[in-house]
């Protein structure tokens, strides 16, 4: 399948790119890893104008500590995320989703950023900052802006960016040692979208007390779902059997599955109860094993 | 209307190095990676299998990195080197990896078989001893409909060991 037409520029500057996306059209889009994108090009689903591709602009692209967040750029690919020793020791969570997300293939060219701007409520990686509280940097020629993972995400394919910005960075807190996080995503075969995925991120003081849980649900509804009453619940609490189970069926309730290939929707909620139960478990052993 | 002549204003100079030929063209944006080197070079070896950027039969390396070349924009791989399966055999002698696949029978139909080849030269690239389970994860975006994938995982792994083995012969040449 062939796309329509479009004229392409591959800035090599974010401030030429803020130029460029100043001048062209509101149908014109930017182009990061392509790997949705451009498959809803073929589908014709997407015409745009023109393409800004960002693929050069080499300030994009990192992955490091400072000043109390992990910062990831908008440009850092899944397959990076994926390997990182850094991400593997402190934020499991992260290559938990990343190492679920498409297959090898994909994870070359798909960026963080994208898998978060696209906002599908099937992307893995929403779910995933939902729980850890991540903000989002937007850029355009007039400044910067942080936006918090709840203002982030509005609706299917439509998150807060406005289209003259530029996601730059997703920065995630470091939480202090007794943190620990897990993704749990259930799928009909490897590489495909989730049927159901949970994200969460706790952490304990001393004694084993829950003083913050986050968590996220992936693909069942028609954006990416805090389980806010969960996470409340388990604010002040040890993470017991019985509060896990609680908190699980919290989340369960929080998800609003439409029955679709990938299963029922009381299939849907079902799994989503499973899944959290699951990962509060994975959460809790590594935030007292001592690896996040 | 509009349409046909915004594709025409926008033709675009490339220069890549496919298969360590350096190739020149003007092209539209829109032109596919896959549709340059299938029907522009003709190099017909890399596949089309889907619509859908699932199968992975369109598999080349682009810098050293499997892509998929139906995801991808020739105008996005200006200035970088790209490898297509008629890049793995050098002076008439097959690649390692092709000597797997026709040692182990890694093929029947032989759609896929250029993708997977591709994905495993870029699997065998980072991870020179893969097990088993770290060949079917680095070829999970790469699809087969005839072979139920053992005898693919085989000609990796027998790929993985020819090319093992000529590294080792490199290393011990100056000691001698
Ligand atoms: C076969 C296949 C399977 C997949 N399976 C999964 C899966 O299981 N889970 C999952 O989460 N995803 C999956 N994906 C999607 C894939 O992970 C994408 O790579 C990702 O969603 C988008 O990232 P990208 O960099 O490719 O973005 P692109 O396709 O380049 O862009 C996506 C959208 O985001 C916008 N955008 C990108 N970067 C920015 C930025 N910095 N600032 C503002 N806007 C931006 C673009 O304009 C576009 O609208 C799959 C894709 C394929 C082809
Ligand atoms: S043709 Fe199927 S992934 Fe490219
Ligand atoms: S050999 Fe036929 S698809 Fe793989």
């Amino acid at each position: 399948m062939i796309p329509a037409p479009f004229e392409y520029s591959s800035p090599k500057t974010l401030s030429d790119a803020f130029t460029l996306l100043e001048t062209s059209g509101p149908d014109s889009k930017i182009l990061a890893g392509g790997q949705s994108l451009i498959p809803v090009m073929k589908l014709r689903l997407g015409q745009p104008s023109r393409l800004i591709d960002i693929n050069n602009i080499q300030e994009l692209s990192y992955l490091r500590e400072a000043d109390g967040y992990l910062r990831i750029g908008a440009l850092t690919r899944m397959v990076d995320l994926e390997s990182s020793d850094l991400i593997k020791k402190k934020y499991p969570i992260i290559s938990d989703t990343a190492s679920h997300i498409a297959d090898p293939t994909v994870r070359n060219m798909g960026t963080a950023g994208g898998n978060v701007s696209h906002a599908d409520p099937a992307n893995d990686l929403p779910g995933t900052m939902v729980a850890l509280g991540a903000e989002f940097v937007a850029a355009s020629s007039k400044g910067t802006r942080v936006i918090k993972a709840k203002d982030f995400f509005v609706d299917t394919f439509t998150t807060d960016l406005k289209h003259e910005e530029i996601l730059t960075e997703i920065r995630v807190p470091m939480y202090a040692p007794g943190t620990g996080g897990a993704y749990l995503k259930l799928e009909k075969r490897v590489g495909d979208f989730a049927i159901a995925g949970v994200g969460v991120q706790i952490s304990l003081d001393n004694d084993g007390t829950c003083t913050r849980a986050g968590i996220g649900l992936t693909a069942v509804g028609p954006s990416v779902i805090e389980a806010v009453e969960a996470e409340k619940a388990l604010v002040g609490k040890k993470l017991t059997e019985e509060a896990t189970r609680a908190a699980a069926s919290l989340a369960s309730d929080a998800s609003t599955p439409t029955s679709d290939l990938r299963g029922p929707a009381d299939y849907k909620k079902e799994m989503i109860k499973v899944l959290t139960s699951r990962a509060l478990k994975r959460a809790h052993q590594r935030a007292v094993g001592g690896s996040a | 209307m509009e349409e046909v002549l915004r594709g025409l204003a926008s033709k675009m100079h490339v220069e890549i190095t496919v298969n360590e030929q350096k190739k020149e063209a003007d092209v539209e944006p829109r032109l596919l990676l896959v549709h340059f080197l299938r029907e522009n070079l003709s190099l017909t070896g890399t596949h089309i299998g889907c619509d859908t950027s699932n199968c992975g039969a369109c598999t080349v390396l682009v810098n050293g990195k499997a892509v998929k070349s139906c995801t991808m924009f020739t105008v996005q791989a200006s200035g970088k080197e790209v490898m297509t399966v008629e890049g793995l055999a050098k002076g008439g002698k097959l690649h390692p990896i092709q000597e797997g696949f026709w040692e182990k029978h890694g093929l029947q139909c032989g759609y896929c078989t250029p993708g997977m080849m591709m994905a495993g030269v870029a699997l065998l690239q980072k991870n020179s001893n893969p097990t088993e389970e770290e060949i079917r994860r680095g070829i999970s975006g790469n699809l087969c409909r005839c072979t139920g994938y053992v005898k693919i995982v085989e000609a990796i792994q027998y790929a993985a060991e020819k090319l093992r083995e000529a590294q080792q012969q490199k290393v011990e040449v100056p000691a001698r």
